[in-house]
């Protein structure tokens, strides 16, 4: 994005900067146009029923939907990173994890190759300092 | 004359409402996170706000990847709490106030905000969590509430200027309804926090404080901070704060700060809440 617009707020926004913060993905539109029925499925366990018919055989539920294989491989390891690397977004995934009796806290943690102690450890500590993850190309 | 009287914001973290809805608020854990509240409570309960105009973000609830509204008004009657996986939150439906609301929308459309109308949504935790936290567990909500809907999910959110400016314009909607209503506006969300990636955990308390601060001390400052600056020093997730510039774009040049209520964590959240009052 260019600076035409002169100093309107938002308008200094380069989208390859998003990619620069390290160990975090921005749900931007190529991600989710990817990601789109991986996590149309996901709303999909909103509804009772669906959710019965998906515990009940995860393979066979998945293949109605036009995933490809690692999306569909990453939901059956509920693979969080995987997900998100084939397009997911963490809300609608939260539909998954939540209707396996799992919390954000479990999912978060899952991603960051941490303990599940020592996340939580850290997150009593006040949570993850930004120093050093804010940039890879300036490394700060 | 209806009349925006104060503003109030708050996290809506899911694990707040897990906690509250198994009583686990005493817990040791827990126990900080709610105290926070109890001014907020007291306070409330004597302010009597007919209406709340509760500013939260949709999380892949009401709204699937088929339709984004960047800004949303819900004019209906009532809305159910919406079932994210595990049933629906054990609290009342929330009461609209559709008078109001299309009134809201008519003004805030013509004065070239481009709304979407919403005549039949659920409501997730972004709003029904803050309700739990201001009104604890009533049998029904002792306000109406016209929920706007913000996308903070799908890159890119509204900027925090032009939330400002929605707010602005909420203000004027409000002030021309000729009933006479007192009205508050909260705005939901935050504060710093990642839920994915390597990243996952951040907080950031630092600018976390600071933004707390430049509520009151200078906004026009938060309504230049582009999208960039919040996803590196407030975590992925921390962009849900452009709702907070809804909020205080409704409540007038100057505001006075209340009340203030900072903790970590809420699971994997920076859990802020503030009380300030509008402008006269």
């Amino acid at each position: 994005m260019t600076d035409a617009a002169g100093d309107r707020p938002g308008s200094h926004v380069d989208l390859s900067e998003l990619d620069d913060i390290p160990g975090t993905t921005v749900f931007t539109a190529q991600r989710s146009r990817k990601g789109y029925f991986l996590n149309q499925f996901c709303m999909s366990l909103m509804k009772p029923e669906n959710r019965a018919r998906f515990k009940a055989g995860e393979r066979a539920y998945l293949d109605e939907w036009p995933m490809n294989e690692a999306q569909k491989q990453a939901v059956l390891a509920r693979d969080y990173s995987a997900a998100i690397a084939e397009g997911g977004n963490i809300y609608f995934l939260a539909k998954l994890f939540l209707s396996d009796g799992k919390t954000f806290q479990d999912a978060a943690q899952s991603m960051t190759g941490m303990s599940s102690e020592d996340y939580a450890a850290m997150m009593l500590a006040g949570g993850r300092s930004p120093e050093g993850w804010r940039s890879i190309k300036e490394g700060r | 004359m209806a009349r925006i009287t104060a503003g109030v914001t708050t996290s809506h973290v899911p694990a707040i409402g897990a906690a509250w809805d198994h009583g686990k608020d005493g817990d040791d854990y827990w126990r900080p996170v709610f105290e926070g509240y109890e001014w907020t409570r007291r306070w409330i309960g004597e302010e009597r706000p007919d209406v709340v105009v509760l500013v939260y973000n949709d999380h892949a609830s009401a709204f699937s990847l088929e339709l984004i509204p960047t800004f949303a008004i819900g004019c209906a009657e009532h809305f159910e709490p919406a079932d994210e996986g595990f049933g629906p939150r054990p609290v009342p439906p929330v009461i609209g106030h559709p008078d109001l609301a299309w009134h809201m929308a008519q003004s805030i459309i013509l004065d070239e905000f481009d709304l979407t109308i919403v005549n039949k949504m659920d409501v997730d935790h972004g709003l029904t969590i803050p309700l739990s936290l201001m009104f604890g567990r009533p049998d029904t909500w002792p306000v109406r509430v016209v929920p706007i809907s913000v996308n903070v999910i799908q890159f890119p959110p509204p900027t925090g200027n032009r939330c400002y400016m929605l707010g602005e314009s909420i203000r004027r909607a409000v002030e021309s309804y000729p009933e006479d209503l007192n009205v508050h506006i909260w705005g939901t969300g935050g504060m710093s926090h990642q839920l994915q990636g390597k990243r996952a955990g951040l907080i950031n308390r630092e600018f976390d404080e600071a933004f707390l601060d430049k509520l009151t001390a200078d906004p026009g400052a938060l309504r230049k901070m582009p999208h960039i600056e919040y996803l590196r020093e407030a975590g992925s997730e921390g962009i849900e704060m452009v709702m907070w510039l809804v909020m205080r774009g409704a409540l007038g040049p100057e505001a006075k700060e209340l009340h203030r209520h900072y903790h970590v964590p809420a699971s994997n959240t920076a859990l802020g809440h503030i009380v300030l009052q509008a402008s006269a």
